[in-house]
């Protein structure tokens, strides 16, 4: 039976992920991954397409998650799993503390929480970062091997990262919403796979 | 998500009012899990109690687990296709992007002290290096949290002494 295992995972997942969807990245690595239930690459596309829809990508890649692990009852199950700890805390303990309780413990639990959140953001840059660049059957390790017979454009895509430049020149200079970007990566993906490139 | 329940909420049905729902936002980064979701379980729970809690937890994730659903049952069919390949390739190299400009702009508009940065190098440091669990790097920042929030208090003592 893999359900009870798929709720306390995603219930685990859910207790320790702060500061929203990005920061619970490294998390779901570390557990769904491990497991064998999905591949590195299977979750990146996951998480791309969880970009893509609208809801919270907490939720999103949960239910995704869930689905292809176990069917309907798997999404219902790692969903729920994903908010009941965020239904216990604030039900079962926020409510209860003093208007001044409750304003150090914010205070404080984003302050120490902040910086780690970001390291875990940055590990998630490098999680997607490998996934994407890297051809199929290569990793950081045939980095290493350029200069003893592979190309560099043998393990590496050039247009990903193409496209990862632009976008961030966008992100940075304009004002245009993330979710434009997306979806104008995407309709370009498409465009260059007809053109050949990609 | 937010800017979207603040003008459902404050501007057009007026439920709560703006500083009401700054707390509430500031509250929902506190706590772990979807920052839409603990602001939807607050705002239930302030208009309706606990079965209104419920309700607004059950509204916001609704959409979201059936529309993935659907996507998620159509993928099995089309994964293999390879414009779907490139699409997706495109997609997650934007989202490499993304990242990128979430961790620069946490950075620029929440880390103000010389600690934290100290604190993000360390993490970090420590995912990559020994491969630890994320759950302890994320257990040791709340540690951090309160050890500063006790030595602050410590602080205030004295200088009342």
């Amino acid at each position: 039976m893999i359900y009870p295992e798929l709720l306390l995972v995603f219930f685990k997942i859910g207790l320790f992920s702060f500061g929203g969807g990005y920061g619970m990245i490294p998390l779901i690595e570390r557990e769904i991954i491990t497991r064998g239930w999905l591949t590195g690459q299977e979750f990146v596309n996951i998480i791309s397409i969880s970009e893509m829809t609208p809801g919270p990508i907490a939720i999103n890649t949960a239910t995704f998650i869930g689905y292809r692990i176990g069917g309907i009852p798997g999404a219902i199950l790692a969903t729920l799993g994903v908010v009941i700890p965020s239904l216990i805390l604030i039900l079962g303990i926020y409510i209860f503390l003093s208007k001044y309780q409750q304003r150090q413990i914010i205070k404080d639990t984003i302050y120490g929480i902040r910086p780690v959140v970001l390291a875990l953001i940055m590990q998630a840059v490098i999680f997607v970062a490998v996934n994407t660049y890297f051809k199929e059957g290569t990793g950081i390790r045939d980095l290493l091997n350029i200069n003893t017979g592979s190309h560099f454009l043998e393990i590496i895509d050039p247009v990903a990262i193409a496209i990862t430049v632009v976008s961030l020149l966008v992100l940075f200079l304009t004002k245009i919403h993330p979710i434009v970007v997306i979806l104008a990566a995407g309709t370009i993906g498409v465009i260059l796979h007809f053109i050949g490139i990609l | 998500m937010i800017p979207l329940i603040e003008r459902e909420l404050v501007d057009k049905k007026k439920w709560i009012s703006q500083d009401e729902m700054c707390d509430i936002i500031s509250i929902s980064q506190a706590f772990p899990g979807a920052i839409a979701v603990n602001s939807a379980i607050l705002i239930g729970r302030k208009l309706g109690g606990y079965a209104g809690a419920l309700f607004a937890l059950l509204g916001v994730i609704l959409p979201s687990f059936l529309i993935i659903l659907i996507v998620a049952r159509l993928f099995i069919y089309i994964s293999n296709v390879s414009v779907v390949i490139a699409a997706l390739k495109a997609v997650s190299s934007a989202v490499v992007a993304l990242l990128i400009f979430a961790v620069v702009r946490i950075w620029k508009t929440g880390i103000k002290d010389k600690i934290s940065p100290v604190i993000t190098v360390a993490a970090l440091l420590l995912l990559l290096g020994t491969g630890i669990h994320p759950i302890y790097v994320v257990i040791m920042g709340i540690l951090f949290g309160l050890i500063y929030y006790c030595f602050r208090i410590i602080r205030i003592r004295k200088k009342l002494k």
